[in-house]
């Protein structure tokens, strides 16, 4: 019997008119302003909040860059992958063992970064060759098996993986040239923290940029036409395999810079770290906040960040204790997930441009 | 040698328990099209059940009705609530909700029973038995785990080959317009298919608890070597799932015996990587061919 052919959970959101007759004509240069409009704010933002927030958005930086990575691979290509907590695993330990437990390795940060997405993309073949031949819930079952089955990795090497404690990471210094461009515009220094935030931001906004290209060009457009009807895209002379090789190398390499930006920020990598509750976590971000979209993709990993502090006030409020008032915003991402699929399974993004369609039609 | 014994032993009754799970989710595979990758923290959820029952001074026989009997009242209602929304539709709908299934319950079970470590009873004595001056690895409750897989196949064979309502949810699970044309309520069946397979799922979870910890996590392993389990078999085939289980327990109570446990689950990557790629359709498939 042969199955039939998959759909993808979401479908692409239609071609909008220009509307907007000041955004610059090329994609590129919309996607740049874009960016450049987001920088302003993120340093505005990072500026004004407390040292905490600041943390906060740092983490957030890291879960979106994995986010926005495996949402490319899920919503356009239509490979769900459970296994991004293994391969940020990766990114995370091929950092910590290039920068040194001291910070005392010779390499600058942004190379380490570079060769930790390379590392991960290399993984990332490796598994997306096996996975292009997969589909749908073998797809899953074995990238759920990479999820499990890498920590266990370090904990087998741990003469230089360093077994149940982890790999401790050096935190970069503040390089001089952003401390004097930050106290020229602010007057102030900048503490380690505040500049990890600035760090995650930065790349987060670079991969967006790289991303939204990618996904607005052919690259794109031939992993919908893929994830959409398999045959017709093959009998257009689309390579089946290739293309989805691709898509999970670009996934993967999301995934590991997402890993080396967790290792400087948390400043340590531990198997713990990279349980299977962090690659359904990133499952669940990209499919709330709609998948397909690298807006859902941000917006769902904020909801990673800022909703567990809430759900777990919540709890302690109505006389959970501690342990157990943890466990609140995992059994809510829980529930979303079941909730979404089943009432709104194109997310928040499909939702919100499901209303404001409707909103321009009675006009 | 007695190294080699006791591995084997040991492999054979993780084997018989990896059997049992996967023959749950072949169960709901072949009726409905869904791997149900909730199935362990279903288990996980019974089992902690009838840890409570245990230890509020009820025997271990009680405890095991209870949860067998919440895992068939679970699994139906899981099937008609979330489940049967997403049946028929886009394949990853079906597997993103059977995953939310799995973190909700997770987190449940911690809210209401706690994260730590508990020990679970064993029914039967937990020494190995000695032959001649040796003790080997084989143990009362070993048997009692073989014995309880064996039993639990026997009657789900008896049930699909020699009754009425066995016919009708095959029927159900070959072809549900036909099915439905002939008389059969298909929903019903989809319902029950769950609920049975829920069954042998809190049943798996239960004799893995034998003797050992749990806590809200200790089966995600489980789902994993249950799932490459029924794969090797085939994933639509009951006697596959049982071969892939003791396979797959044989496997890796080597791995874990002579190279180190922390590979366990990296072999179980690999084989189920190997089956994939070299005979997707498993060893015992009915289908000729399989898109996997």
């Amino acid at each position: 019997m042969v199955q039939q052919t998959d759909r993808p959970a979401a479908r692409p959101a239609p071609v909008r008119r220009r509307r907007f007759a000041w955004r610059p004509r090329s994609t590129l240069a919309r996607h740049g302003l874009a960016v450049l409009l987001a920088l302003v704010a993120v340093v505005l933002v990072l500026e004004l909040t407390s040292p905490f927030r600041n943390s906060q958005l740092a983490t957030m930086s890291y879960y979106a860059i994995a986010a926005a990575g495996l949402t490319v691979l899920t919503g356009l290509n239509g490979q769900i992958s459970l296994g991004h907590g293994a391969l940020m695993a990766v990114g995370a330990y091929t950092t910590g063992l290039l920068l040194g437990p001291e910070g005392d390795g010779t390499l600058p940060l942004p190379l380490i970064m570079l060769i930790a997405a390379g590392v991960t993309a290399l993984v990332g073949a490796v598994v997306g060759a096996a996975a292009a031949r997969l589909h749908g819930p073998y797809l899953a079952g074995a990238t759920l098996a990479l999820a499990v089955a890498v920590p266990g990795l370090a904990i087998y090497f741990d003469h230089t993986l360093g077994g149940e404690q982890g790999l401790r990471i050096a935190s970069p210094d503040v390089p001089g040239w952003f401390d004097a461009t930050i106290y020229f515009l602010f007057a102030h220094e900048t503490p380690s923290a505040k500049y990890l935030a600035y760090l995650g931001w930065g790349t987060l906004l670079l991969v967006l940029l790289l991303l939204a290209n990618l996904m607005a060009g052919r690259a794109g457009r031939v992993w919908r036409a893929v994830r959409d009807d398999e045959v017709a895209a093959e009998l257009a002379g689309i390579r089946l395999g290739q293309v989805r090789v691709l898509a999970f190398v670009v996934s993967a390499a999301c995934a590991g810079l997402a890993g080396a930006v967790l290792g400087v920020v948390v400043r340590l990598a531990a198997p713990s770290g990279f349980t299977i509750v962090l690659s359904l976590g990133l499952l669940t971000a990209v499919v709330v906040g709609g998948l397909g979209s690298l807006v859902g993709a941000l917006l769902g990993s904020a909801l990673l960040v800022f909703l567990p502090p809430a759900v777990t006030n919540l709890g302690t409020a109505a006389g959970l204790d501690g342990t157990q008032a943890a466990q609140l915003a995992p059994f809510v991402y829980g529930v979303v997930l079941i909730l979404v699929m089943l009432l709104a399974p194109s997310g928040a993004v499909g939702v919100l441009k499901k209303v404001w369609g409707r909103r321009r039609r009675k006009r | 040698m007695q190294q080699f014994l006791n591995v084997t032993l040991t492999g054979l009754g993780q084997g018989a328990v990896y059997a049992a799970f996967a023959l749950a989710l072949v169960l709901i595979w072949r009726s409905t099209r869904i791997v149900n990758f909730a199935q362990g923290a279903m288990g996980m959820f019974t089992t902690y059940l009838a840890l409570t029952l245990i230890e509020a001074g009820q025997s271990y026989w009680v405890g095991l009705v209870v949860a067998l009997v919440a895992g068939l009242v679970l699994g139906a209602v899981i099937e008609r609530l979330v489940i049967r929304p997403v049946e028929g539709g886009p394949e990853l709908n079906a597997v993103i909700v059977t995953l939310g299934l799995f973190v909700a319950l997770q987190a449940l079970a911690a809210i209401l029973f706690g994260s730590t470590f508990r020990s679970f009873p064993a029914p039967f004595d937990l020494r190995g038995f000695t032959v001649g001056d040796v003790n080997i690895a084989f143990t009362a409750n070993s048997i009692y785990v073989i014995a309880a897989v064996v039993v639990v196949m026997l009657a789900l064979v008896a049930l699909f080959r020699f009754t009425d309502l066995g016919l009708q949810m095959r029927a159900a699970a070959f072809s549900q317009e036909v099915s439905r044309l002939l008389g059969v309520r298909v929903g019903r069946m989809l319902t029950l298919g769950w609920a049975l397979a829920a069954v042998v799922g809190s049943l798996s979870g239960l004799l893995i608890a034998g003797g050992s910890l749990v806590f809200p996590a200790y089966m995600d392993a489980v789902i994993v070597y249950g799932f490459v389990a029924a794969v090797l078999g085939g994933l639509d085939s009951p006697g596959g799932a049982v071969v892939g289980g003791l396979t797959i327990g044989l496997l890796l109570s080597y791995v874990s015996g002579y190279l180190g446990s922390e590979l366990v689950a990296l072999a179980a990557l690999a084989t189920l990587v190997a089956v994939l790629l070299v005979r997707p359709q498993g060893l015992f498939a009915s289908t000729a061919a399989r898109r996997v």
